[in-house]
């Protein structure tokens, strides 16, 4: 029987080492982005996609040098899942949103007189500048906003000092998701903002979780040492963080093995976020609590306190 | 917390089974489904077109070429009142969005004048009650004419509805399956083609603005057609459809427009047994036509489409019935295609293709059988895991998971809302954070029970204290799923709308299903059935 309640370990002890720790993560992301930066998809980078199914192996870089032969800039080929599915990436065109379109024909007509196999079609994907343009604006401002709106909902669920804890773990698991990308050279398309608004949610999920036993702690030992207080916390809801972070691994974690290659950059993200927001709302999100001056003066009949 | 009175055991058994009820004919096949009786509900979730293959194509109304057209009518309108006042001008210059020139003599009546015929000029688009569409000032003899902000909007308004009409007729044209045409923002057209994975033919018949004219050739002048020199005045240089390099030289005036047109079909020359579009002209388009070509016997008239000659033949007789037929060299694909651009009609401006995503039906189907496993093997991982964890309280919250499983597909149904690849992911991550919220409350369960509670007590106050922290950590992640939807579109809007369903159902089920399930039995409850050993 698996049973983790009434730990008693001192987080707030390894505090200083897992805020180095997170200081030196966030440094390594922040350069990554800036050396390396992120490798957009054409979601955002604009070009074309194309994935084609063929009925035998096909030698790839024989293909790639066919394919660079046509005067198309720069053409991506690689394996996708099998050595029999292809991924075509060829970069935009200059020229405008019109001339992106007759990229697919082209690259269709020389599959089509190179490849000797049936080719099937799978996907093609063409995204123009404009429409790129737009995507990276609205998927930087779906990150900002959703940050923002934590922020404005854990300041009027609790007080502010907790509001400012939690979105700097927020700010921490976004940055280090997306530094993780930086250094992977991972793909960075629409899905992947999508994982990342999840993780903000499911981060603050789960730092919600401790706060409001934080809260719950505060009003019930009104005496107790701040840094007790909060190592109390953490470990009474160190049972339920690690079982829903276990069930939610397993879910991702299988669809990362069977949910197939067009997910997999995807939930890559997701099980990267949910390890980072586990760690940050106990040795982030909680320890911070300690240096923001909580209240300890709570009002055991306010409106807000449904608890007991 | 844990008595139920039979009113609300009804209701929350209600609310589940009628969930369910709406996901049931998703474990049918069509032909299955239709011989259901009529009180089970038939709909199925609605696929997202990477699931089920298919086309989706964003398109652009270029709005520049509205604006152009309308300053260059309004170009004509003006010299025209000019000359008729016997008014000399000088400097014209025509921008992008004005004109402006130097006249003397200009006064209020002849702005009144042209104000009273460009107004007459675009009945069609004003907006009731419109007292004018444009804004002319005047500094001494140099004189601007702009259109209003007002008309602009209403112009390119009237053009992406017109584009949007237009577009939706060539589709239907061509028979495509439960297409979707829908007008996003202020200029855009979103397309979805279910069972089209590669939309070449849609694409070119909708890159073609379609604009189908006839005019005289200009035989006043001798020329090489491969290297024409200048046209005279009052005629353009035309290159042909068939060949870029050949040119005509081609009267400006239009002797009948594709507008009056009526019908257009696709055929064959008798004689020739060459593909053919056959036309036919309303009344005043065959009036106009038949003048037109009983004045020019003998003499070749171009049949212009998108300014360039389709052919150029020589009228042998006055056409005076109205119809006739146009042949290109074409092959029968062709000329149905170029029938179908006739019939629906011209575009009012170029559409631009600002993005595709098409998916073929084996990466969908692929998709969704992947997704299956996925989700069958996470969700047998996650059963065993809470059995290990919480015992008999595990087994609970696996029957509510389940049932939680069906709901979202239930409610997936009965919205038709649009299922995705992301989707399944949603479902799946679902299936890892669903039981979030009965873990949040057996947790305090043992935690009460620990505190010396006895097992109903400690059952009861479980549920009340884990309340607000399972609502304040449902509400972040619904936060951000709505965020997600309104920021995104296409199959990642999927992923959002599965979240935010796995939320409610996943909290309602917590919250009645499992809790009903354990006060059915909560005389029997021990401390070991909810994880914790007997001598705890």
């Amino acid at each position: 029987m698996l049973n983790i309640s009434g730990t008693q370990i001192n987080f707030l002890k390894v505090r200083v080492i897992t805020f180095i720790l997170s200081a030196i993560l966030i440094f390594l992301s922040i350069g990554a982005f800036f050396v390396n930066g992120l490798n957009f998809g054409i979601d955002f980078k604009g070009g074309t996609l194309i994935e084609i199914e063929t009925s035998q192996e096909i030698e790839i870089s024989g293909l790639r040098d066919n394919l660079n032969t046509l005067e198309l800039g720069d053409v991506q080929v690689q394996e996708f899942g099998s050595n029999k599915n292809l991924l075509i990436r060829v970069e935009q065109q200059l020229g405008g949103d019109q001339v992106q379109q007759d990229v697919v024909q082209i690259v269709k007509d020389s599959l089509g007189s190179y490849l000797s196999s049936d080719i099937n079609f799978r996907r093609t994907e063409v995204v123009g500048p404009k429409v790129s343009g737009e995507l990276i604006q609205s998927g930087a401002i779906a990150i900002f906003v959703a940050v923002f709106a934590m922020l404005v909902y854990i300041w009027f669920r609790f007080e502010w000092q907790f509001s400012l804890g939690a979105v700097l773990a927020l700010v921490h698991d976004v940055i280090l998701t997306i530094g993780v990308f930086c250094i992977t050279q991972l793909e960075f398309n629409l899905p992947i903002i999508a994982a990342i608004l999840t993780i903000v949610g499911y981060s603050m999920n789960d730092t919600v979780v401790v706060y409001d036993r934080v809260r719950e702690n505060l009003r019930k030992y009104r005496s107790k040492e701040i840094t007790d207080l909060l190592n109390l916390s953490i470990n009474d809801t160190l049972s339920r963080t690690i079982v829903t972070s276990v069930t939610t691994l397993l879910a991702l974690l299988s669809l990362f093995i069977f949910g197939g290659e067009v997910i997999k950059g995807f939930t890559f993200a997701m099980i990267w976020g949910v390890i980072v927001g586990t760690y940050s709302s106990i040795f982030v999100a909680a320890p911070l609590l300690r240096y923001l001056d909580v209240k300890r003066e709570w009002n055991t009949t306010s409106a807000v306190d449904s608890t007991r | 917390m844990l008595y139920f009175s039979n009113l609300k055991t009804f209701s929350v058994l209600s609310v589940i089974i009628i969930t369910l009820f709406f996901a049931v004919p998703n474990f049918f096949s069509k032909d299955q489904i239709n011989s259901f009786p009529n009180f089970i509900p038939k709909q199925q979730v609605n696929l997202g077109l990477d699931l089920q293959g298919g086309s989706h194509l964003l398109l652009e109304v270029d709005t520049e070429e509205i604006i152009k057209e309308r300053v260059e009518n309004l170009n004509a309108d003006v010299r025209r009142v000019l000359k008729k006042n016997n008014l000399n001008y000088s400097n014209f210059k025509v921008s992008n969005e004005s004109l402006k020139f130097v006249v003397e003599g200009f006064n209020s009546e002849i702005q009144k004048e042209i104000s009273e015929l460009s107004m007459s000029n675009s009945q069609n688009i004003l907006a009731m009650g419109d007292q004018t569409n444009l804004i002319i000032t005047q500094e001494e003899n140099t004189v601007q004419i702009n259109f209003t902000e007002e008309f602009i909007k209403q112009s390119v308004s009237n053009a992406v509805a017109q584009s949007l009409e237009i577009v939706r007729r060539r589709i239907d044209e061509l028979g495509t399956r439960e297409p979707s045409i829908q007008r996003q923002g202020s200029s855009r057209i979103i397309i979805q083609l279910p069972g089209i994975d590669d939309p070449d033919r849609i694409k070119s018949l909708l890159g073609q603005t379609a604009k189908l004219t006839f005019q005289l050739v200009d035989t006043s002048v001798n020329f090489d057609p491969f290297n024409p020199s200048k046209a005279p005045i009052g005629s353009e240089i035309l290159a042909s459809d068939a060949d870029e390099e050949f040119k005509y030289i081609v009267k400006k005036r239009i002797m009948v427009g594709g507008e009056n047109l009526v019908d257009a079909q696709p055929g064959f020359d008798p004689q020739t047994n060459e593909p053919i579009v056959s036309f036919r002209f309303d009344r005043i388009g065959a009036t106009k036509f038949g003048r037109v070509t009983q004045q020019n016997v003998g003499k070749p008239f171009a049949i212009v489409l998108d300014n360039k000659v389709i052919s150029a033949p020589v009228i042998r007789e006055a056409i005076l019935g109205g119809s006739g037929q146009i042949s290109g060299g074409f092959d029968s694909e062709e000329a149905n295609d170029l029938a179908i651009l006739l019939r629906a009609g011209a575009l009012p401006a170029p559409l631009i293709i600002l993005e595709e995503r098409s998916v073929g039906p084996d990466l969908g189907a692929d998709s969704i059988e992947a997704g299956q496993f996925a989700a069958i093997i996470g969700f047998i991982a996650v059963i065993i895991f809470m059995i290990f964890v919480y015992r008999y309280f595990g087994l609970l919250a696996d029957i509510a998971l389940i049932i939680n499983l069906f709901m979202v597909l239930g409610v997936l149904s009965l919205f038709q809302a649009t299922l995705t690849l992301p989707g399944i992911a949603g479902i799946i991550l679902t299936i890892g954070m669903a039981v979030d919220a009965n873990v949040l409350i057996f947790e305090r369960v043992k935690e009460e029970i620990r505190n010396g509670s006895n097992m109903m007590n400690a059952v009861e106050n479980g549920y009340k204290r884990a309340l607000s922290t399972i609502l304040d950590a449902n509400i972040t992640t619904l936060i951000a799923a709505i965020i997600l939807f309104f920021m995104a579109s296409g199959p990642v809007r999927g992923f959002s709308i599965t979240l935010a369903i796995g939320i409610f159902t996943s909290v309602f089920t917590a919250f009645t299903f499992t809790r009903l399930l354990i006060s059915f039995n909560a005389k029997r409850l021990k401390p070991n059935f909810v994880g914790l050993s007997k001598n705890a």
